[in-house]
């Protein structure tokens, strides 16, 4: 039994299904992030955590006792909004202890702790404005002053920082993060940008289609994806993913993949898990980062592989120059060294790191290696 | 995405009754709507079939009420006087609404004075209107006696006790108080018509009166439909107007179903007769409303 | 639409422009003019044809007597009391409606239950019914409550039948307001009046305006609802003008008739001008759903 409990709950709005069956068992101080595209049921099984939507079938528990039917107000969690949902009509001191004052705290030690709060996220000479006067990244502060002021047990977050601006987000998602090192809470978080997700985590839940698709750590999800959804959605840019064909070659399993010139490749995998599968067709998937230059390729892996491809496109990125190839009628995308010298084209080695790759069944998508 | 049902099966009274609280709050409009707009409706309606008099009375005749209507002549002429009535009211309410609002659309000065004076009307009591119009038509002293009074002695304009022309003067004086109104609509049409899709327009070479013709009044469909539910159902509804501008004469030369639902349930004793008017009256108006509205709600949803 | 007006070089197009702005201003301000000029000349003048021009002989007689001691239907009260009768019957009848069509946008919003749309279009549809449908059972309750012919009754009424549009305002307005804060204050442990005092009412000042500007102008401005249910010493202002113009006893005094009907417009009038904006917004809104 964990701190927070979701044991096959499910929602339901007349026939149609939200959710499905859902368990998550989450320990105290994890921050857990939901995420995936929108309508997938993320934001909805935080609202039945937060109690404003009743759950279908299943179960809610905090600290083994179960919320279901509990009030909002009564299960001591708080939540920060999309909107932040500030109150407009109030100052931001009557923001942060609107809720101490519906749960009857004591005038001195609601100022006590708008004190503290606002130290903490240095909001102290914001107290007396308005919600309209702030600008978007002050009142992300202050709708997170009011979550904490209230001492909850879980931190509820829908989406806190889609409404900032790129550079503020980043900003905001570090002080998020050190935010929670320092306070060790519970924390729920949805968002449908996957590298909040992978940055802020100890643990992700990706969500599609009202069912939980993989629940891991952020390195288990972006390594070891479960399915061709999970691969795809999680990582930028995302996961290449293009039919090959398992085929034996002196004694060892590989991967056979046509080019665009017409030839066909073979990569030999790192493990011999498929070796059983000669003859099957699967997609593989590799990451950009896995796919680079000759001399960019990972030194510590045992399983680099060239092959010899043509270049279709090159996109100078900075940092890094994203090469593009056709493999097996799909764009794969490598990541080479900015400096490499190398012309959409060109026939040009590009070096597969095979200990990265995975592979997943046509038809069913789940990971088969 | 409802977030009031967080019902507690095993909950308390105080629980549950915190829980029907928004419905508690509702329940007193929903009764008086129950009663006072459905009640009543039904309960004119079955007087509709029945031999009510000066009271009401529950001696059912079928649709003897119904058929006796018909044969009265002043049904027939407040009928005829309906549809002369409201086509007219609604072709010139839209035709100089959507004239004014071209032209106060034409970036011009004291725009917001100017749309003041266009619609001030519209806030009048329909009595006060009848009154002004009344006297302002009345040919003893007024138009018609000004304009001999300047010289012209053979100018007539005594429409309002012509019997032939009386209903024009209502459509005058229901015009003049609802056309700012109808402007004010289509004003509205037109500031929410994207203005890069203008310039388009404009780049391709279109004429200003091409431009209107062809890009902006198609695209003010919403607003003419509002302005024919608007206009319609008050148009059906009027009575006001006529009581205080002809009174529905000269004989009953102004007569409209409003009036003559009035005069035979009060003071002719013929509620029976009165009562069916006025449901008639209804399917009228919720022949044109129920599918405004329902088109309405549901794209909202 | 800022691209479409006519180029500023196109000088003859203005003036026709102007021309007809102003001919319209003309024609829309005749009927008020006609009004209060012939409000303050004797009634020989505009007998003797002079009902354009302005009066020769300045008097306030005619407003005095439309006041305090024109003939009303059968006594010469003047005015004065149905006027107040119209006051007293509007300032209740505004402030129920009002508060009961803010909770039930408030609800219809924020608490949605099944077939909370389908209530909703009933209540609007019974803005929208031809009043005549309801006197003859409206009569009979009045009568059944006590409260035939008298202005408790019309405040009856005139607050029955402005629940609707009340409502259909505050929950357009409502729907646009963020239901997220509704969420913050439920988890901040608010309850259901406790959210609609603190949190909604605060920010429903612009709304209010404008159901307030709409329930008094209609209620105002009715005329068949106390035609049909007011006595001789509770009818309402409008009746009450009406019945001064027809009354068929005596010389017609035009000049006393404009006067009162002057008196009867001027306190829409006034709310218009003072707050036009929110009038016409409540216009729209009541034409114009969302």
């Amino acid at each position: 039994m964990g701190f927070l409990d979701i044991k096959q709950a499910t929602k339901s709005y007349g026939a149609v299904q939200v959710l499905h069956e859902t368990d998550i068992s989450i320990e105290e101080g994890e921050f857990l992030v939901l995420v995936g595209p929108s309508g997938c049921g993320k934001s909805t099984l935080l609202n039945m955590i937060a109690g404003l939507e009743n759950i279908t079938s299943g179960e809610i528990a905090i600290r083994g006792k179960s919320m279901n039917g509990v009030k909002p107000a009564d299960r001591n969690i708080a939540m920060v909004f999309q909107s932040y949902a500030l109150y407009p009509n109030m100052t931001v001191s009557g923001n942060i202890s609107f809720g101490m004052e519906m749960h009857g705290i004591e005038k001195s030690e609601r100022e006590k702790r708008i004190s503290q709060v606002s130290d903490l996220l240095q909001i102290k000479h914001l107290l007396d404005r308005k919600p309209g006067q702030l600008s978007g990244g002050q009142r992300q502060r202050v709708a997170m002053g009011r979550a904490l002021v209230r001492e909850p047990d879980v931190f509820l977050f829908d989406e806190p920082l889609s409404n900032l601006d790129a550079k503020l987000r980043v900003d905001m998602r570090t002080e998020i993060k050190k935010l929670h090192q320092k306070l060790g809470t519970t924390i729920v978080y949805v968002t449908h940008d996957q590298i909040e997700a992978l940055t802020l985590s100890t643990r992700i839940a990706v969500m599609f289609g009202g069912y939980v698709q993989q629940l891991g750590t952020p390195k288990e999800i972006y390594d070891n994806p479960a399915n061709m959804f999970v691969a795809g959605f999680m990582g930028s840019p995302s996961m290449n993913l293009f039919p090959a064909k398992v085929v034996s070659e002196n004694g060892q399993s590989a991967a056979e993949v046509s080019l665009a010139n017409g030839t066909k490749a073979s990569i030999p995998f790192a493990t011999e898990e498929l070796a059983s599968d000669v003859g099957r067709d699967i997609i593989l998937g590799i990451r950009p980062e896995a796919i680079t230059d000759r001399d960019g390729a990972d030194r510590n892996s045992q399983a680099v592989h060239i092959v010899e491809a043509p270049v279709e496109v090159t996109e100078p990125a900075g940092s890094d120059t994203f090469v593009v190839s056709q493999i097996g009628g799909k764009d794969v995308t490598g990541r080479f060294r900015a400096d490499v010298a190398v012309n959409a084209g060109d026939t040009f080695p590009f070096a597969f790191n095979m200990e990265k790759a995975v592979a997943f069944d046509p038809q069913s998508e789940n990971r088969i290696a | 995405m409802s977030i009031s049902e967080t019902a507690n099966p095993q909950g308390s009274v105080v629980d549950r009754l915190r829980d029907a609280l928004p419905k508690i709050v509702l329940s007193p409009t929903v009764a008086i709507v129950a009663i006072f707009v459905y009640g009543f409706i039904l309960f004119t309606l079955y007087l509709s079939f029945t031999d009510s008099r000066i009271l009401p009375s529950f001696g059912w005749v079928g649709w003897q009420n119904y058929e006796n209507l018909f044969r009265i002549r002043a049904w027939d002429t407040a009928v005829s006087n309906l549809v002369i009535f409201g086509l007219l009211y609604i072709i010139i309410c839209c035709a100089l609404g959507l004239l004014l609002a071209i032209l106060l659309d034409q970036r011009i000065r004291a725009e917001g004075f100017i749309r003041t004076i266009y619609l001030y009307p519209m806030a009048l009591s329909f009595i006060v209107t009848g009154v002004a119009w009344k006297w302002f038509l009345d040919p003893g002293i007024g138009i018609e006696a000004v304009v001999q009074g300047w010289g012209w002695t053979s100018f007539e304009f005594d429409w309002i006790k012509n019997r032939e022309m009386a209903i024009y003067t209502i459509v005058i004086a229901a015009v003049w108080q609802t056309s700012g109104f109808v402007m004010a609509m289509f004003l509205a049409g037109l500031r929410g018509i994207d203005s890069e899709m203008m310039k388009a327009a404009q780049i391709d070479g279109a004429s200003t009166f091409a431009l209107y013709r062809r890009i902006v009044i198609p695209q003010l469909r919403p607003a003419f439909m509002s302005a024919f539910v608007v206009l319609a159902h008050m148009a059906i509804k009027s009575y006001d107007l006529v009581i205080a501008l002809t009174g529905g004469g000269p004989g009953t030369a102004t007569e409209l179903p409003a009036t003559f639902m009035y005069s035979y349930t009060f003071t002719r004793n013929q509620m029976g007769i009165g009562a069916a008017s006025a449901v008639i009256m209804l399917m009228t108006i919720a022949a044109i409303i129920v599918p405004y509205l329902w088109s309405e709600l549901r794209e909202k949803k | 639409m800022a691209t479409t007006h006519a180029k500023s070089g196109n000088s003859i197009g203005r003036i026709v422009l102007y021309t007809l702005l102003v001919f319209f201003c003309i024609y829309y301000l005749l009927p008020l003019y006609v009004m209060l000029v012939n409000s303050l000349k004797p009634l020989s003048e505009i007998t003797a044809g002079g009902m354009m021009a302005l009066p020769q002989e300045w008097t306030i007689a005619p407003w005095l007597s439309a006041w305090s001691s024109a003939q009303v239907g059968v006594e010469a009260t003047g005015l004065r009391p149905y006027f107040l009768n119209s006051i007293i019957m509007v300032v209740p009848a505004v402030a129920l409606s009002t508060i009961v069509g803010a909770l039930n946008g408030y609800v219809l919003t924020k608490w949605p239950f099944r077939g909370a749309t389908i209530l909703f279009g009933l209540l609007l549809f019974g803005c929208f019914i031809p009043f005549q449908m309801v006197l003859i059972p409206m009569a009979r309750m009045l009568g059944l409550m006590g409260l035939a012919g008298s202005v408790p009754g019309l405040i009856f009424v005139h607050f029955v039948y402005g629940i609707g549009f009340s409502t259909l305002y505050f929950r357009n307005y409502y729907a646009a307001f963020p239901t997220e804060l509704v969420r913050a204050a439920q988890i901040d442990g608010a309850g259901f009046f406790r959210i609609f005092w603190r949190i909604l009412l605060p920010s429903s000042g612009p709304i209010a305006v404008v159901c307030i500007i709409w329930q008094f102008t209609n209620i105002w401005n009715d005329f068949l609802f106390g035609a049909s249910f007011s006595d001789f010493d509770s009818q309402p202002m409008t009746v009450a003008l009406n019945n001064l113009v027809q009354s068929s006893t005596g010389v017609k005094e035009y000049n006393v008739h404009f006067a009162g009907a002057i008196m009867a417009a001027l306190p829409t009038l006034l709310v218009y001008i003072v707050a036009g904006r929110y009038f016409v917004r409540g216009l729209m809104a009541g034409s114009v759903k969302g």
